[in-house]
């Protein structure tokens, strides 16, 4: 094919299918009652991580989906191809949460912290969470991460956090402790402050 | 060399999935005037596939009754418009199929319009139609849908902008790394060519891979049009992921 940037391994696309938008009527077909619940409500234990999707102007996205993915408190993920085998029983953890956003682009999640994770060639990732943005105008979902601003430690070795040079940027991907368990974590699709999007 | 041989206590051997560089819609698609304060202005940071990146969420059976996968069904009475059946495998990209993976589908009604509150295109409603619909795939990665065919559509893009008739579709897979949301086309509709969102994939090979194929042997005689679509999400790369190179 005449696009160079296809051919890489040699292989065009691996014949994989490509992403299209969402569109605005994702609210048909994707929102669940118990989406932002990956713990149930009122959970001893759990934290709520609200936020605000904001475009490139500056103006809330109402038309959003917000998706999280993360370990249990335990570091542990309840999935065949964790190589430290089962986790631990957690019944009610989900480990995914789904947040469509309201009229002035606020989602929320409920949900535990998540514990630290050991790297493939060593090392230790800070505790986060994956969160996919889905949204009219994005043609492919965007990737970015949450950790946590009392881990200081933590995120001072974090090797996701270590390649991003810039201060400023890196500062997107922590959340604002907002105190009694509630953390904010806002995305800025564009523009000034722009979050940290991922290629992964 | 194994998994297994390979594990020790300083050492994580993870399954790593293959790139889809070049698949997808560039973000920055100017043609797509929502992409404009939308799409981020930054590169992207490459991440390392880890375990948050390799593992995902394996929704299943619990969130689904075999009710869901009929959009003609739970009203009052029959949808208008064409009838069809839609079917397919999800694969990953080294071919093995992906089961008991959760799909969830979207879509307009025959007259082109959405049963939401944002939609004003000034076709009719249907009471008998919502358009959500939801299954999980079978052992060998089949999924099976009765819907009815969505008609096209006009859209504010630019004058005179119609989107081809299409059905959204939304994929988890096994892993993170595999989660997909994207639109199903019909064979020949002579709106590809126009439209910016078909468009913005790159490759036309790939580009022609949302296209369902007719298919007279899903078609039910006296009943319903059959048609034929496979979803391949990203697979495993072939090789064991060495560790070296930290």
């Amino acid at each position: 094919m005449s696009h160079d940037r296809h051919n890489h391994g040699g292989q065009l696309n691996q014949g994989l299918t490509p992403s299209q938008t969402v569109g605005p009527f994702l609210a048909i077909g994707l929102p669940w009652a118990d989406g932002p619940f990956v713990v149930p409500p009122d959970t001893p234990g759990s934290i709520v991580i609200k936020g605000r999707v904001v475009d490139g102007a500056g103006q809330p996205v109402p038309d959003a989906l917000v998706e999280t993915w993360q370990a249990d408190p335990d570091g542990r993920f309840d999935h065949p191809d964790d190589p430290r085998g089962p986790a631990p029983a957690a019944a009610s953890f989900r480990g995914f949460g789904r947040s469509a956003t309201d009229p002035e682009g606020n989602y929320r999640i409920v949900t535990f912290r998540p514990g630290a994770l050991p790297c493939p060639g060593g090392g230790t990732e800070a505790p986060h969470l994956d969160v996919s943005v889905f949204a009219r105008g994005l043609l492919d979902r965007v990737v970015t991460r949450m950790y946590f601003p009392d881990q200081i430690d933590a995120n001072g070795a974090d090797p996701v956090l270590a390649s991003i040079a810039d201060p400023v940027r890196k500062a997107t991907l922590i959340a604002i402790d907002e105190a009694d368990g509630r953390f904010r974590f806002d995305i800025r699709l564009q523009g000034d402050g722009e979050t940290v999007f991922f290629d992964v | 060399m194994t998994v297994n041989d390979r594990r020790d206590a300083s050492e994580l051997v993870l399954p790593r999935y293959v790139s889809a560089a070049g698949v997808h819609p560039p973000l920055d698609t100017p043609g797509y005037q929502s992409s404009r304060l939308r799409a981020p202005g930054q590169p992207l940071v490459p991440l390392p596939q880890g375990l948050t990146e390799i593992t995902g969420p394996l929704l299943g059976t619990e969130r689904v009754t075999a009710a869901d996968a009929d959009l003609t069904a739970g009203h009052a009475g029959e949808p208008l418009g064409e009838r069809i059946i839609v079917t397919g495998r999800v694969l990953d990209s080294d071919g093995r199929p992906v089961p008991d993976t959760l799909i969830e589908i979207w879509q307009a009604n025959a007259s082109g319009r959405y049963a939401h509150h944002v939609d004003d295109h000034p076709a009719p409603l249907d009471p008998n139609f919502t358009g959500g619909g939801r299954c999980v795939t079978d052992s060998l990665g089949r999924y099976r849908f009765v819907t009815i065919k969505p008609g096209a559509y006009p859209w504010r893009n630019h004058f005179n902008a119609w989107r081809p008739a299409h059905i959204h579709f939304s994929l988890f897979g096994r892993a993170f790394t595999q989660r997909l949301i994207t639109q199903m086309y019909f064979p020949a509709d002579p709106l590809f060519a126009l439209d910016p969102i078909f468009n913005s994939i790159p490759d036309p090979q790939a580009r022609s891979r949302l296209v369902a194929a007719f298919d007279i042997e899903l078609t039910q005689p006296d009943w319903a049009l059959g048609y034929n679509w496979d979803i391949v999400l990203r697979g495993r790369t072939a090789t064991v992921f060495e560790t070296d190179e930290s």
